[in-house]
């Protein structure tokens, strides 16, 4: 059974409808890639993911449990911006990771010491241990993404979003910041979904590509239809999946 | 070079800087020196000197009546009553002002009714709240409190619901309950801001401190310059006036200090 099922699910606002009857399913750990224009509700997608929007029809179900009606704690999200707690410092930022769900927002005592060490782990991981004590308004762009990702992956969550986390990057950071996710998800098996502009992005990192679009397109009034996914590609191989022969065809194999 | 581009050199801008209370200092002096020569009993402008003498006089000489040194007295009861006031303002200010933020259903109910409060002139209460609380401290600090309070919960609600969505989101991923994201999210990042606003409300809050002790006290700052009014004493009005502007820049600027000491991260706009 799929891990990550949406079915039959709408959006609009008031009565501009934004994505119209989308149904995917998902299987655990993999990394879907989701592009379309400007407009055709991949971000609002993404909070329905979330579940910081509800869908005015049909539901998303993660594992099986019931629909969401608010993000909690088996979704982990990474937004383009704003991902981190300003006012915390790296370290703080990660033990909030696992504090937040605690009645006070904090550990205490012992659980404080453990969770610093595991936080002091985590960063050694993304490369960002030299740093633990400074506020996340002196690093860099990327090591706040590092960051974010990191505190995200210390809550544990079932599924990872990305919101265009590597948008407001610069190519070299970029490149950079694919190998700490590939690395990172070869590490952790994680289910991710990932937004994003960059179709070279999307192919190289996913292992399948929805894009979105909208199926039927008015002229007059462009807002009158919603979006949905229009190609489901598989991206895997560099997104030449069949590449690899399923069968054995006794033809060109005799290479070596 | 363009007027914008010219920047001046450390000594420079020190002496810019320094330039106009001498300027000031200067005016006045000449100006008590003109009245003064015309009439050497001439009440008005008092020659610095004099404001000096009176002064050393009102800091260090008790009341010939009571043998208390009446500006102490003065200044610790209006600093009481000030402290009382904002405190209770900021207090309130911020725990209402995080509810409107934060919760939809508390904006409903209060934003609207808050911003209507803001616009009654809180000078046109105080006969009522003499009224009600009689002519004791209790009505001074209910006047600093009603003066100050709109304006304290208007900017920290604002404040509140600037703070990016994508934080509260964030929040509530890592498993946060609304009181946590208030306690670790909001608090924090809207503290900066209160500290922000209280130094903007100790101008109205000095305003109607005065403007109430000039009506009905028996000590305090307010009280005792528009007490020697009547005896156009204006070496005291000067002293006292000095004293309050002095303690009001200090505050200020204690406070500053403070929100740069306690909230490093926040470096922008203090």
């Amino acid at each position: 059974m799929s891990f990550v099922t949406v079915t039959d699910v709408f959006q609009s606002y008031g009565r501009r409808p934004i994505i119209e009857q989308v149904n995917v399913s998902v299987d655990e750990g993999e990394f879907i890639s989701i592009v379309g224009a400007s407009g055709c509700g991949k971000s609002t997608f993404l909070r329905l993911l979330l579940a910081q929007e509800n869908p005015t029809r049909g539901e998303v179900r993660i594992a099986g449990a019931p629909p969401a009606v608010e993000p909690g704690l088996d979704r982990g999200v990474v937004f383009q911006r704003y991902s981190v707690f300003p006012h915390m410092t790296v370290r703080e930022n990660v033990v909030a990771g696992e504090s937040l769900r605690r009645p006070w927002g904090r550990f205490f005592g012992a659980d404080l010491k453990a969770a610093r060490t595991r936080a002091d782990e985590t960063l050694a991981r993304c490369g960002l241990d030299h740093v633990a004590d400074q506020y996340p308004a002196t690093l860099s762009g990327g090591m706040q993404q590092r960051l974010a990702i990191g505190q995200a992956l210390a809550a544990k969550p079932r599924i990872l979003l990305l919101d265009e986390p590597f948008g407001a990057l610069d190519p070299g950071t970029r490149l950079a910041m694919h190998d700490f996710l590939r690395d990172l998800r070869a590490e952790t098996g994680m289910t991710v979904f990932m937004v994003t502009h960059d179709l070279e992005e999307a192919f190289k990192l996913g292992d399948r590509v929805l894009v979105f679009d909208k199926p039927r397109w008015d002229p007059q009034d462009p807002s009158l239809n919603g979006a949905t996914i229009t190609y489901d590609f598989d991206a895997r191989d560099g997104g030449i999946p069949f590449q690899t022969l399923k069968e054995d065809t006794h033809v060109l194999q005799d290479n070596g | 070079m363009r007027a914008i581009n010219i920047k001046p050199s450390r000594p420079l801008a020190v002496f810019l800087t320094v330039l106009p209370f001498v300027l000031v200092f200067i005016a006045y002096a000449i100006g008590s020196d003109i009245r003064l020569t015309a009439n050497p009993s001439d009440k008005l402008l008092p020659a610095p000197s004099t404001i000096w003498d009176t002064a050393v006089r009102l800091t260090t000489e008790g009341d010939r009546r009571s043998g208390r040194i009446l500006f102490w007295h003065d200044t610790w009861a209006s600093l009481k009553r000030l402290a009382l006031g904002i405190g209770i303002s900021a207090s309130l200010g911020l725990v209402i002002g995080l509810m409107i933020g934060l919760l939809p259903l508390a904006r409903s109910f209060l934003a609207q009714f808050v911003a209507v409060l803001s616009m009654i002139p809180p000078l046109a209460l105080l006969p009522i709240l003499f009224i009600v609380f009689g002519l004791g401290e209790l009505s001074k600090v209910v006047l600093i409190v009603i003066g100050t309070l709109p304006f304290i919960i208007r900017d920290l609600s604002q404040r509140t619901i600037e703070v990016p969505q994508e934080l509260l989101v964030k929040a509530q991923t890592l498993g946060a309950s609304s009181w946590v994201i208030t306690l670790r999210v909001a608090l924090p990042q809207v503290m900066p801001r209160l500290i922000q606003a209280v130094r903007l409300s100790l101008g109205p809050a000095w305003l109607f401190l005065i403007a109430a002790e000039a009506i009905a006290a028996d000590l305090g700052l307010g009280y005792r310059i528009f007490l020697v009014r009547r005896y156009l004493a204006m070496d005291v009005i000067l002293t006292y006036v000095i004293w309050i502007t002095i303690l009001a820049f200090l505050m200020d600027w204690t406070l500053r200090a403070m929100s740069r000491k306690l909230f490093p991260w926040a470096e922008e706009g203090l």
